[in-house]
């Protein structure tokens, strides 16, 4: 019974989830001529990524920005929701506005900030001249700083929204038992909104580091993963590797071993998560 | 808890809304006035680069372009979740949590992962350029994320409304047409939002399968922005038309977000 519910769901994940992931697979282990002989060659191309600079060069600078990304958002997004009117009008405007960032194309992200740093047209170059400094785009320390700045302008009120929810979820009482007892603003958020939003955060914390792991269009457009190499992430990689030198077998090498990251991470929040999913849902059923 | 007063979410909020308003003024420019320096406002306003998108097919079909692919697949991901995170939340079988996580693993995917493989077999179907192309590929991190949503939801529902429908001769069909979908409609709500959103920015695979017919806006300013700096004020025109579709979804959406996501059972 519980399959006829879940077949619908297989068979499109089967379409656009499973079998491309098979497809690169394949590419992984074999080598092509012109995309239509394959050949098998075992595990070369996974040889060759793994002895690759390139490739680790990518996977730290990847990882570096997602867990900056978190550093940056996650704190960020906790205190603004802490401080959001918890009603009223004000309290609805605040969180239309920040809505708007969210549901901005990443192209047009990438735009708009590649336009914020042009000198003449930018207002953060020119506003950053006008106080005395300056953008150099040609340094990589920069253009770091202008990537964190556009993702935390992209995607901190996700943390804001999902914390804010959590934040809602809270029964008044608690906060009252508190105030009898005398707690301080910091022994509330310690000992009551934090264990609260604890599920919230790791689904806040989940999404923001797999998607700043593969950021990909916004980055490409401002930077084109320059200066040098400083900002040429995974995703960037991966794309230059199987599209632009059309060479399948590394690419797929290189996105299997991605794959494999991103399960185990996957993996390790799951299990954090999971104790209250479906494993209580099965609790009820039984 | 009794609130009091605190200034950091104006400054946050304005401090986002600043790239939008620059944005704004761009669009309203000259690229001779964008040039000449810096002015907080506009000397001679001109909507000529908006009549000029919303006046060449070209340019505004691709606002339709991805507008339909987005709907297409919301509608997917949402009809086929709502059955699958029902088994979620009320079987118990061999095997549920792994495919669960199963699920959610597509969700933490690449969109670079699974390009070339997207690119080949939609080319295989005749599918290049087509809505259908985009909206199946995107399936591969929306459906996850809308059975993790809806799960929640659904357990929120006592199952005992399960059990009194059938006792009352509810079908599956009218137990949930009639019982279970009224009871989660804001959770439809918030779901549909969140596919909407992460369909709508994703670029590199909407891109990447279509040509010509189906090429989103996105597709279409990047080919453009081969004169960026030739033509900024056209390109920030095209950018505030493409804020606008998400805009028109807030205001749908305003009194969902207002209350929070409240993603059922999850928080």
């Amino acid at each position: 019974m519980a399959f006829a519910y879940l077949a619908p769901a297989l068979i499109v994940m089967g379409l656009s989830g499973v079998l491309p992931m098979m497809f690169v697979g394949y590419y992984a282990l074999h080598d092509t001529f012109a995309g239509n002989s394959f050949v098998w060659v075992g595990l070369t191309w996974f040889g060759q990524v793994l002895t690759s600079p390139e490739f680790y060069g990518a996977a730290a600078r990847s990882l570096g920005f997602a867990l900056l990304v978190l550093a940056i958002q996650v704190p960020l997004g906790i205190y603004i929701a802490l401080r959001l009117p918890p009603k009223g009008v004000l309290s609805s405007i605040y969180i239309v506005l920040m809505t708007i960032p969210l549901l901005t194309p990443s192209i047009v992200v990438g735009y708009l900030w590649k336009v914020l740093t042009l000198p003449q047209a930018g207002l953060l170059f020119e506003g950053l001249r006008w106080l005395g400094g300056g953008l150099d785009m040609n340094s990589p320390a920069v253009t770091w700083a202008v990537l964190l700045l556009m993702d935390a302008w992209h995607w901190t009120s996700l943390v804001v929204l999902l914390c804010f929810a959590g934040l809602r979820a809270i029964p008044d009482d608690y906060y009252r038992a508190a105030s009898i007892d005398g707690a301080g603003r910091w022994a509330v958020f310690r000992h009551i909104q934090l264990p609260k939003l604890r599920l919230v955060l790791l689904i806040a914390v989940l999404l923001r580091f797999m998607d700043a792991f593969m950021i990909y269009s916004e980055a490409y457009v401002v930077t084109r993963g320059g200066p040098g190499v400083s900002t040429t992430f995974l995703s960037h990689e991966l794309v230059q590797t199987a599209l632009i030198q059309f060479d399948l077998g590394q690419g797929g090498a290189m996105a299997v071993i991605y794959f494999a990251i991103m399960v185990c991470v996957s993996w390790a929040f799951f299990r954090l998560i999971v104790p209250r999913a479906p494993a209580a849902a099965g609790e009820r059923a039984t | 808890m009794r609130h009091r007063f605190s200034l950091a979410p104006l400054i946050y909020v304005t401090l986002l809304m600043v790239p939008v308003y620059w944005l704004i003024v761009m669009s309203l420019k000259t690229n001779a006035e964008i040039k000449s320096g810096i002015t907080l406002l506009p000397r001679e306003p001109t909507i000529a680069n908006f009549r000029m998108i919303l006046g060449d097919p070209d340019w505004y079909m691709g606002y339709v372009n991805a507008l339909a692919y987005v709907l297409i697949n919301v509608a997917i991901s949402v009809t086929v979740a709502i059955p699958a995170a029902y088994a979620f939340s009320r079987y118990r079988f061999a095997g549920d949590r792994l495919l669960f996580f199963g699920f959610l693993m597509f969700r933490m995917m690449a969109p670079a992962i699974l390009l070339v493989p997207f690119v080949q077999i939609f080319s295989d179907l005749g599918l290049i350029d087509t809505y259908i192309a985009v909206a199946i590929a995107h399936c591969f991190f929306n459906v996850p994320l809308a059975i993790w949503i809806l799960e929640g939801f659904i357990s929120a529902v006592p199952r005992e409304m399960d059990e009194s429908a059938r006792i009352d001769g509810y079908g599956t069909w009218g137990f949930f047409h009639r019982i279970l979908l009224p009871q989660i409609a804001p959770g439809i709500a918030v779901t549909a939002f969140f596919c909407f959103m992460f369909s709508w920015v994703e670029f590199l695979l909407a891109n990447a399968l279509t040509t010509i017919d189906a090429k989103p806006i996105g597709g279409i300013m990047t080919r453009a922005g081969g004169v960026l700096a030739a033509d900024i004020s056209l390109l920030a025109a095209a950018s505030v038309i493409g804020l606008i579709p998400g805009v028109v979804l807030i205001f749908f959406m305003k009194n969902h977000l207002a209350r929070g996501f409240s993603m059922g059972r999850v928080t």
